[in-house]
């Protein structure tokens, strides 16, 4: 009883010690941000290749949203006779939920992973020790630069996945199954608001951004350095961060009170 | 090397690009933000029951849209007082009313300004004298399970 007790007491102990670690890394990676030389050059590279590398999947799979919102709301809606509030359906789920939601959860897999394997590599590789012995810091020169860029990226995708998606609505929507144009476009502008959806949109596009860069960041910097332990902290970074934008998402909504 | 940083640097700008046009979009035309102030005349009505009327809704002079709701509040008497915003020049008589509409059987609700007759023309801040409410559901099937919206009203 008592062992199980003491067990008990460890954990939660390792827990509140590996959530201490996670913040003062944030802390450090946010001091590093106003640290010279300033690696705006880095951060550049990285949003090349978390970004830019990321858009065509963003813009297939906004348009492939798109596409089955618009075929699967109209087929609803027109049960009720309400086929013209289509666009309202669509704009709001995309812009609230499922543009910054997906948009999160592709990049934790497209960029997220491989930020942690770079790193974690880096680190197996004794990379990031070799930095050190030279007097440069590894969180300014490798980690900032990574999840500052993911964060940056995040909100900008995000904009562009849900355009893509309500474009692909309107194809459904207006060019195949022969809804007006006008009332889709009008019922899209008059129901979405600046401050309820779209600026709800951009926050948590924004925090998905920042959660993602600090947890495949740390991932990839605190793994075990050998083969294993980078796959093992890629798989971590994926599981963790899809789980904690889904939760995010959910407090985010909660807090927004709409 | 250096081309190759060059050409990386034009591909994060036309990124950095395109996501800023995107949120620029969604916020000035879908999301409904003017950067300018926002012209065109301010007028004012007040109903008893707007229904699902809200902010941003249209207002349409026989369906032809001709400005937008801006604001939903209640008056000292506690009924809606709504705060319209519609295009410049628009010329409207006195007598002109007002009545909440919907596009449809479930559609949108929407304002529909009927134009009076008068010579005299209402101007920026007027109010419009003649309101209809919103149609309400449970009245109206109401009135069609009594026989009539007044037997309704007896029962109350």
């Amino acid at each position: 009883m008592i062992g199980w007790i003491r067990e008990l007491g460890a954990r939660t102990t390792a827990g509140v010690e590996a959530l201490g670690r996670i913040v003062v890394f944030g802390a450090l990676i946010v001091r590093a941000i106003f640290l010279r030389p300033s690696r705006i050059r880095f951060v550049l590279a990285a949003i090349f290749d978390s970004g830019v590398l990321s858009l065509a999947l963003i813009c297939a799979s906004g348009a492939t949203v798109g596409f089955v919102l618009g075929l699967q709301l109209y087929n609803t809606l027109s049960r009720f006779g309400a086929e013209e509030s289509l666009g309202t359906a669509v704009g709001l789920s995309l812009i609230r939920e499922l543009g910054p939601v997906l948009t999160g959860l592709l990049v934790t897999g497209r960029a997220g992973s491989a930020t942690t394997a770079e790193i974690g590599s880096m680190k197996a590789t004794e990379q990031l020790d070799g930095l050190r012995m030279m007097a440069i810091d590894p969180i300014h020169f490798v980690v900032m630069p990574r999840a500052v860029a993911l964060s940056i990226a995040m909100p900008l995708l995000s904009a562009i996945f849900v355009l893509f998606g309500i474009f692909g609505a309107y194809l459904i929507g207006v060019e195949m199954l022969g809804l007006d144009s006008g009332s889709y476009v009008s019922s899209l502008e008059n129901s979405v608001e600046f401050r309820d959806d779209v600026l709800q949109s951009l926050v948590k596009s924004v925090v998905f951004g920042m959660l993602l860069g600090l947890i495949a960041t740390w991932r990839g910097y605190s793994c075990e350095p050998h083969a294993k332990g980078v796959s093992r902290a890629t798989t971590s970074t994926v599981v963790t961060a899809s789980v904690c934008i889904l939760l995010a998402d959910y407090t985010l909504t909660a807090l927004w009170g709409v | 090397m250096q081309s190759s940083n060059a050409m990386r640097d034009l591909a994060v700008g036309i990124f950095a690009l395109l996501g800023l046009l995107a949120i620029g979009y969604l916020t000035l035309q879908i999301g409904g933000v003017s950067l300018r102030p926002s012209e065109g005349i301010v007028m004012f009505a007040t109903f008893d029951d707007i229904g699902g009327l809200s902010s941003r809704s249209p207002v349409r002079i026989a369906g032809v849209k001709v400005g937008r709701v801006e604001a939903i509040e209640l008056d000292d008497d506690l009924r809606a007082r709504v705060r319209m915003l519609l295009d410049q020049g628009l010329e409207l008589s006195v007598d002109t009313a007002a009545a909440i509409r919907t596009s449809g059987l479930l559609g949108d609700q929407f304002i529909a300004l009927e134009p009076g007759a008068e010579d005299e023309l209402l101007g920026n801040g007027d109010v419009f004298s003649f309101t209809e409410s919103a149609w309400n559901v449970d009245a109206l099937v109401g009135a069609v399970v009594h026989g009539s919206a007044d037997d309704d009203e007896k029962d109350d």
